[in-house]
């Protein structure tokens, strides 16, 4: 398995949001602008990159070799919860400009099921650093996708004649499953 | 028993490495920030909802921090949390009457008294019905009645009584989404503590106005004559108000011959002289615009109530506060 199918499969076949349905609720809660919208997804790509890079390496170095398996799920939400709060630290001091742009976006990336799910299959599907940096930017990056086309959508929702009692978030949620069943098409791709 | 301990360790271990690297992490990469910021973001609700315009609480703390926005912002958080931030900013209160305006339906035709040019029936939507020859009050300037405005508001501010809209100054928290969303622009900006108003934007004159609504503004200019502080001017025949001039005396709402100025009569002011301070130095007398306080020099002034038109004039003037309105 190339880099490439990794990557094409991460963003579109097993799209986390259309296919996998992991990270409903940031998809949910911030698609009403396109441009908050990619200020999530830009805040997603760069968490779940650096979480599932830092949760690799705790998995091979320390879990995998005391046999300690079964503490996955605890040791990687120690790990996020962290790394979330450490990054932000950082890029308060270091980039303010980056800082102001992700915003509130980065603290509430902490407890996103998207980063922990993508961990945690990271792991079950055997790969290794490159693969699972591959495969965590093509997540993203699909969430990514994923987000600012809705909120798109919603843009244009917004002023359409949408009958009163789906106004508001029936007929998102109806949006949401016709663009994830438009993904399906992608599940016959073989690359 | 070797797997609980290491269970244990390792958790134990990387709970540890992560706090202190965390802590120095704080230390190193701390920012100063305005301690302000951090007391407006605690007393903000913190749902991050945006419903601001801003990204979450932290974004809009900084903002009410730095003077952009103003304590009462937050439209969720309502009057309590104004009052804690406004408290944080150094401010008496989230609503400073002292300036504070609210909006105003400048219209007192309702169903009862004003004429009708046709019967609609149509959508009850002030919109929808401007757009029918501008609706179907016969003054075009006048309130529609059907509720555009209170679909909008938030804050249950306004009420339709009568086939007119009625704003509560009370409730009004200065939105501005009524003003917007009224298609006949009727609504307006009133100081909060205005009590004479002109209740009326109908711009022809005389008969015309007359014709189609018993309390619509003439255009007769007798309130112009009248006013003793030069503080009401007709206009594109609409009599206007300086609001900054107007001591709300009623002088107007008592002379205008179609009952087109707002204000209560019973609720008018009275001058009283308190006689243990009074001096008799007759700048009050000399001062006031009616000509109803009586005195002589080195004796104690008196006021004829029966005149007096409550503009306060005198309780300003009189050098050693020996005058009271109520």
């Amino acid at each position: 398995m190339n880099y490439f199918s990794i990557f094409i499969g991460a963003v579109l076949v097993n799209n986390f949001v259309l296919a996998k349905f992991l990270g409903i609720c940031p998809f949910l809660g911030v698609s009403k602008k396109v441009e908050t919208a990619l200020g999530m997804g830009i805040a997603v790509t760069f968490v779940m990159t650096l979480a599932s890079i830092m949760t690799w390496l705790v998995q091979v170095a320390i879990l995998d070799n005391f046999g300690l398996q079964y503490l996955q799920t605890i040791a990687f939400i120690l790990i996020i919860a962290s790394l979330v709060q450490f990054v932000e630290m950082f890029l308060k001091k270091s980039s303010p400009s980056l800082y102001e742009a992700l915003g509130v976006y980065l603290p509430l990336i902490t407890t996103n099921c998207a980063v922990l799910g993508l961990a945690i299959l990271n792991i079950q599907n055997e790969f290794d650093l490159m693969e699972t940096i591959v495969n965590s930017l093509g997540a993203a990056i699909g969430f990514t996708l994923a987000i600012v086309l809705f909120a798109g959508i919603r843009e244009r929702l917004e002023l359409a004649d949408v009958p009163e009692s789906l106004k508001g978030f029936p007929i998102a949620l109806i949006t949401a499953g016709l663009m994830s069943i438009a993904f399906l098409g992608f599940s016959s791709l073989s690359i | 028993m070797n797997s609980v301990f290491n269970a244990v360790l390792t958790l134990g271990g990387l709970g540890l490495a992560f706090g202190i690297l965390l802590a120095v992490a704080s230390k190193v990469f701390h920012v100063e920030v305005d301690p302000k910021i951090t007391q407006i973001k605690e007393a903000l609700p913190g749902a991050n909802c945006g419903a601001c315009g801003y990204p979450g609480c932290d974004a809009l703390a900084k903002a009410i921090a730095e003077g952009k926005e103003a304590a009462n912002s937050c439209p969720v958080g309502g009057s309590e949390t104004a009052e804690a931030v406004s408290a944080i900013m150094g401010l008496e209160s989230g609503e400073d009457s002292e300036g504070k305006k609210v909006a105003r339906v400048l219209c007192s035709g309702c169903d009862s008294i004003s004429k009708k040019k046709f019967d609609y029936k149509g959508i009850k939507d002030c919109k929808a019905a401007s757009m029918i020859q501008g609706g179907d009050k016969s003054c075009d300037k006048g309130c529609l009645g059907y509720g555009t405005c209170l679909e909008v508001c938030n804050f249950d501010a306004i009420r339709i009584e009568d086939g007119i809209a009625i704003i509560d100054p009370e409730k009004c928290t200065a939105c501005g989404l009524c003003l917007e969303a009224c298609p006949k622009d009727v609504i307006e900006w009133v100081p909060y503590d205005q009590e004479v108003v002109v209740d009326c934007k109908n711009q022809d004159f005389g008969k015309a106005v007359k014709d189609i609504c018993e309390v619509g503004c003439i255009a007769c200019g007798i309130c112009e004559k009248n006013c003793p502080f030069d503080a009401i001017h007709v206009e594109n025949n609409i009599a206007k108000i300086d609001y900054e001039k107007c001591t709300g005396c009623m002088i107007c709402t008592e002379k205008c011959p179609t009952n087109a100025i707002s204000g209560e009569l019973e609720k008018r002011k009275k001058a009283y002289i308190i006689e243990d301070k009074c001096i008799g130095c007759t700048i009050c007398a000399k001062n006031c615009p009616v000509d109803c306080i009586d005195g002589e020099v080195k004796k104690v002034h008196v006021v004829n109530q029966e005149e007096c038109i409550g503009c306060s004039v005198c309780f300003e003037k009189c050098p050693v506060d020996a005058i009271e309105m109520r």
